[in-house]
């Protein structure tokens, strides 16, 4: 119980402490909206066919001839009704596209990490094991390698290999190639929704179009994740409790699993924190490149066409989400590490 | 048994000194291509010769030609001024206000200190691409903007950097012992702190080059910052990427190695540079 | 050698272990060669380096990746376990040799509570299920005297002291009953009290399951008190065994004579130590506090002074709050409350932001603890001298040369080593320049942080002879901070005792040792372990 207290502080520290980091992501928005050209009135209005009366009607609605602060209060009411404007270039509410996009994203994104994960935990811990041998050096090598390929040319060189000169990819377009039906929307990734309405066929084409996006962001951060592996699993190997433990007797896998890699896994966390943002973050670079209608790439149209309301939405949604992932973060370390929940 | 581990060793010091090595010459061919590069190549990167667009690499375009019939290799080395101009100034400027800021924080310690530390390791889990991208928007699309947009989301990074290198530091017995032979804070801070910190931010520079380079060339790749038709390339990439399911590879590979060797050459002179300041390293 | 006799528990033959190291292969053991028997406890002392902890590890085959054996044998009840597979070594750790460890805290798993990782050492020698591994640590944790064992059992590592985390590793160790303790260095980095409850319950439980222990430390007197034999190492060899009461009294190797002679004792006198003669009070310190920014008081109401010429003591355990005195007095920390008078001026009401330009400066320096720590390793020897010369002596060009020198000589250091960095420097002669620096600028008040509590007895005891004699040479008064009771009582004629930030008591040193006048400093004597107890 004392513990779960611990964690729950803790995790309320971090909401706080995220606080002025939202706070000015929402100003940084509110600017956004204001400073760039186009009225937002115009946004809200009807179409580029409103009256000028019914613009200046909205001006005032709106609140757009108060003062700054005034407007700030009004914005901040906006966003916490969920009310985000109205998208140019779709004609929809910026909620509505962003809702319908999230789980494209999400299904990529949370794919990536678990390849990436399972890839790189026991790399990491391969290399860490035998340290100076073939085996070390090939991850250190594919480590220092990874990070230096940008996923805009990782993801354009798979394409090249496995469509255009193996043929075994599918169209690197979309989620699903135009032949097969879409599952009934249950869960908005659609591997599981496929699967849950036992459609083989359709989970396994869904299943084709991600391997090579997932795979791209992947590579990307798998070179991050192996060498924190290998690091900390390198440290906590060299320290004096694994000595104790084999002074003990204890024997090799109980010592490798349960001392040193629950042990090592704590900084990993943390690193898969800030590499969970950082893949939200290359999403946009790979959506682009795999024409996948996530929400990263629905913002970045809207940016080319100078459409701002979408691009605030999904500024406002990764902060969102950044902020989630990041207490998730919290409540596992808290959970995995005694010495947080008393310090 | 010994014998050979002890050749191992040697063997792997010796390997660590070859990559550097190696990585140092790479890095000075690389930055001659860029400055010089340009007058060695008899064909002008901006030009447009349709004739001869979208050839395959041959004895006359090394690297092939692109939709427009402009060398490939031309492009590619000019946009490397470009593209380690942005880099160069971006972490110059990061570098200078986050030791600035990170130091003075390191330094003094306190509540402000805490505050500060908070919001940087909460900034340093933001998708800091969204907020380039966001920034490039607001600012305007413009590659003076790209710089700032990169500083910006470096920043977190030095100041978390100094900020720890300096508190470190600070609880040193010979800070302790610098205060008690005369010296004022202000004179710690210069004479003994910033000597010690400064290698341990040549190395966190050197790392931050790649990085910034992958940042910029990733807002252009997007159509942010720079525009076509100044070679630059993430846009020789992003120009590339409607050719690549039709088999033209070139456009994407060539100006992709570039990139790639730039970034790995910068994070190996890091990694040399962090084991040759290895106290450990010296004898 | 001849065969193993019945007798025999372990024997080590002609032992070489090499560490690989970036300078090549350093030979740790040359031929070590040592047998136990059953029951016996055998102790090996040296400084560091000698290879004593190595031997412990060597036996248990628990050498990292780069150390090797390259030769020799080592017997367990006669069978070479030398060379012996990973599965019959595990087998033998910890059910039939265990080992506990300097450092107890870092010894034991962050993240796993207590009662488990005894219950690991149990499991993995004996079929039991989970809830009889439990019973069996809440045993073992009973044996070795913890409070509220049930709770313990639940317990992290950082939830407990320094001395109860040994404890705990006691328990790991002696849960399967094993025939043989290794204890390397199990007292070092705990108080003086501590270590004597800790040694106290590993002997009576060695004693009282008839097990054999090995006493690996760098304190002779705790070898002397705890062990039936004594082996001394020197640079991976051992110069001599013998009981402790014999090698004591009468130490047959010339290394073995120099270590005795170094190691401080209830009786022994600095070589050629003069009386002085007592000037004005130069330090007045009066009711002085000081409240950490965690709400700890560490220094609560503390009045002394120190005469001119004077060296005073000031002794306690940790927490006890003597560091933060000497930073207070050194001005490098700021008091809540107090004053501190240094030749009449009131130096305590001067900012310790402040101090650095007042003309009190100079008059008074510290020596800190650990001397590598308090050098700038950007610094060379000379500049770490001439810095506060420059900066409160005015010195420049060759004269400053010349003081730097001269300085450094009295302090022992040749010119040849000026130039030298201070990784470039051995343990002595870091902590020599660190004295020639507080020197230089010729302050009347020196305060001594542990100066020597990171060298080893033979160094330590060459450098108290130093400071002892520019005392006297140079009219300094001193303020000397230390655990260590025997160290503080040969430099200095006057003590106080510190506990929890409180002076307990004070007075002549020579008394005090006789006949303490609280049950705090009665029992801070007599843990000390003496080193002629034998006779």
């Amino acid at each position: 119980m004392r513990k779960l207290a611990g964690i729950a502080r803790l995790a309320g520290q971090r909401l706080l402490s995220s606080l002025p980091a939202l706070l000015g992501v929402v100003v940084f928005t509110f600017v956004l909206m204001r400073v760039l050209p186009g009225d937002p009135a115009v946004f809200f209005a009807s179409g580029p066919s409103a009256g000028q009366q019914e613009i200046q009607d909205l001006r005032h609605q709106m609140g757009l001839d108060r003062s700054i602060p005034v407007q700030l209060a009004f914005y901040l009411r906006d966003i916490g009704t969920g009310s985000f404007g109205r998208s140019m270039t779709t004609g929809q509410p910026v909620l509505k596209d962003l809702r319908e996009r999230l789980p494209a994203s999400l299904e990529l994104t949370f794919t990536a990490l678990f390849i990436a994960l399972g890839l790189a935990i026991p790399m990491g811990v391969a290399a860490a094991l035998n340290p100076g041998t073939a085996i070390d050096h090939a991850v250190r090598f594919l480590c220092t390698l990874g990070v230096c390929v940008p996923t805009f040319v990782s993801g354009l060189l798979l394409i090249y290999v496995f469509y255009y000169l193996a043929g075994i990819a599918p169209d690197p377009t979309g989620r699903i190639d135009v032949f097969t039906a879409p599952p009934p929307s249950l869960t908005g990734f659609l591997v599981i929704d496929s699967l849950l309405a036992g459609d083989a066929e359709a989970a396994a084409a869904a299943l084709r179009q991600l391997v090579l996006p997932a795979a791209t962001m992947a590579l990307f951060v798998l070179a991050p994740l192996a060498r924190m592996t290998r690091a900390s699993m390198l440290a906590v190997l060299g320290s004096d409790f694994i000595r104790t433990g084999r002074a003990m007797g204890l024997s090799r896998s109980r010592i490798i699993v349960v001392y040193a890699l629950r042990n090592a896994a704590l900084p990993v966390l943390t690193i898969a924190g800030i590499v969970f943002s950082t893949m939200l973050g290359a999403n946009v670079l790979v959506e682009k490149v795999f024409s996948w209608p996530g929400v990263a790439a629905y913002a970045l149209d809207a940016l080319l066409a100078s459409d701002y309301a979408p691009v605030q939405g999904f500024v406002l949604l990764m902060a969102s989400i950044f902020v989630l992932v990041n207490l998730l973060v919290d409540v596992l370390y808290g959970l995995a590490d005694p010495r947080v929940a008393a310090a | 048994m010994s014998a050979a581990a002890a050749a191992g060793h040697a063997l792997h010091v010796l390997r660590g000194n070859r990559v550097s090595a190696l990585a140092a010459i790479l890095g000075l061919v690389l930055v001659l291509a860029a400055v010089i590069g340009p007058l060695l190549t008899r064909y002008d990167p901006v030009t447009s010769d349709v004739a001869h667009a979208l050839q395959p690499p041959s004895a006359a375009h090394w690297a092939g030609t692109d939709q427009l019939g402009r060398d490939v290799l031309a492009r590619v080395v000019a946009a490397g001024r470009l593209d380690y101009a942005i880099a160069a100034a971006a972490v110059f400027l990061s570098f200078i206000v986050g030791a600035v800021i990170g130091g003075a924080c390191g330094f003094r310690g306190g509540a402000v200190d805490r505050w500060v530390g908070r919001v940087v390791d909460v900034l340093m889990a933001f998708p800091l691409f969204v907020l380039a991208m966001a920034m490039v928007a607001a600012l305007g699309n413009r590659v003076e903007n790209i710089v700032y947009a990169t500083a910006i989301i470096n920043l977190p990074f030095y100041i978390r950097f100094a900020r720890a290198e300096v508190a470190v530091r600070r609880q040193a017995g010979w800070v302790e012992a610098a205060s008690a032979s005369g010296n004022g804070p202000g004179r710690i801070v210069l004479r003994f702190l910033l000597p010690n910190v400064l290698p341990a931010m040549a190395v966190q520079i050197s790392l931050n080059l790649g990085w910034a380079i992958l940042n910029a060339a990733g807002l252009s790749f997007i159509g942010l910052g720079v525009r076509p038709p100044t070679p630059e390339w993430g846009i020789m990439v992003a120009e590339g990427a409607r050719f690549i399911t039709v088999g033209h590879w070139w456009l994407v590979a060539f100006p992709g190695l570039a990139l790639m060797l730039s970034v790995l050459c910068f994070n190996l002179l890091g990694d040399g540079l962090r084991d040759m300041l290895d106290p450990r390293m010296r004898t | 050698m001849s065969g193993p006799s019945a007798n025999e528990l372990l024997r080590v033959e002609d032992l070489h272990v090499s560490f690989a190291t970036r300078h090549g292969l350093v030979r740790a053991l040359r031929g070590v060669d040592l047998t136990i028997a059953p029951g016996e406890t055998l102790g090996i002392v040296g400084e560091s380096g000698s290879g004593k902890s190595v031997t412990a590890l060597a036996a248990l085959r628990l050498l990292d990746r780069a150390g090797r054996i390259t030769g020799g044998r080592i017997l367990w009840r006669g069978e070479d376990i030398a060379g012996a597979s990973q599965r019959r070594l595990r087998g033998l750790r910890g059910a039939e040799i265990a080992m506990i460890f300097q450092n107890p805290r870092a010894a034991l798993n962050p993240i796993r509570p207590v009662g488990l990782q005894i219950a690991d050492a149990l499991r993995s020698h004996r079929k039991l299920s989970p809830a009889e591994a439990r019973a069996a640590a809440l045993e073992a944790l009973r044996q070795v005297r913890i409070r509220e064992p049930e709770r313990r059992l639940l317990s992290y590592p950082h939830e407990l002291s320094g001395g109860m985390c040994q404890r705990v590793m006691i328990a790991m160790a002696m849960a399967c009953e094993p025939a043989l303790l290794i204890a390397d260095e199990p007292t070092t980095g705990l108080d003086v009290t501590t270590q004597k409850a800790v040694m106290d319950l590993l002997a009576q439980l060695t004693r009282a399951h008839g097990m054999a222990q090995i006493l690996i430390t760098h304190d002779l007197a705790l070898a002397a008190q705890y062990c039936q034999r004594v082996m001394v190492m020197e640079q991976g060899k051992v110069v001599e065994t013998a009981p402790p009461a014999k090698l004591f009294s009468a130490p047959g190797h010339p290394y073995t004579r120099r270590l005795v002679a170094a190691s401080p004792t209830a009786t022994s006198t600095l070589p050629g130590s003069r009386a002085t003669i007592l000037g004005p009070p130069l330090l007045e310190v009066s009711k002085l506090s000081k409240r950490f920014a965690d709400g700890t008081l560490a220094v609560d109401d503390v009045s002394f002074s120190i005469a001119a010429g004077e060296s005073l003591g000031l002794v306690g355990e940790s927490g006890s709050g003597k560091t933060t005195i000497s930073r207070l007095v050194c001005r490098l920390m700021d008091a809540d409350a107090g004053d501190i008078r240094l030749d009449g001026a009131a130096i305590g009401a001067i900012p310790a932001r402040e101090f650095h330009r007042a003309p009190q400066r100079r008059l008074v320096q510290i020596v800190f603890q650990d001397a590598g720590d308090s050098l700038n390793p950007r610094f060379t020897a000379f500049d770490a001298i001439a810095d506060p010369l420059r900066r409160l002596g005015g010195a420049r060009g060759t004269r400053l040369a010349e003081e730097v020198e001269a300085c450094a000589a009295r302090a022992g250091l040749g010119a040849d080593l000026l130039s030298r960095y201070p990784h470039q420097l051995s343990g002595g002669q870091k902590a020599r320049v660190g004295i020639a620096r507080a020197l230089v600028v010729r302050p009347k008040l020196l305060v001594l942080d542990e100066p020597t509590a990171a060298l080893d007895v033979s160094v330590q005891a060459v450098i108290l002879e130093l400071l002892d004699r520019l005392r006297a040479e140079e009219g300094l008064a001193y303020l000397f901070v230390s655990h260590d009771l025997n160290v503080v009582r040969m430099l200095c004629a006057r003590l106080i005792v510190l506990q929890t930030g409180r002076i307990v008591e004070q007075g002549d040193s020579q008394a005090l040792f006789r006949a303490p006048q609280t049950p705090y400093t009665a029992e801070l004597v007599a843990s000390i372990p003496q080193l002629v107890t034998a006779g």
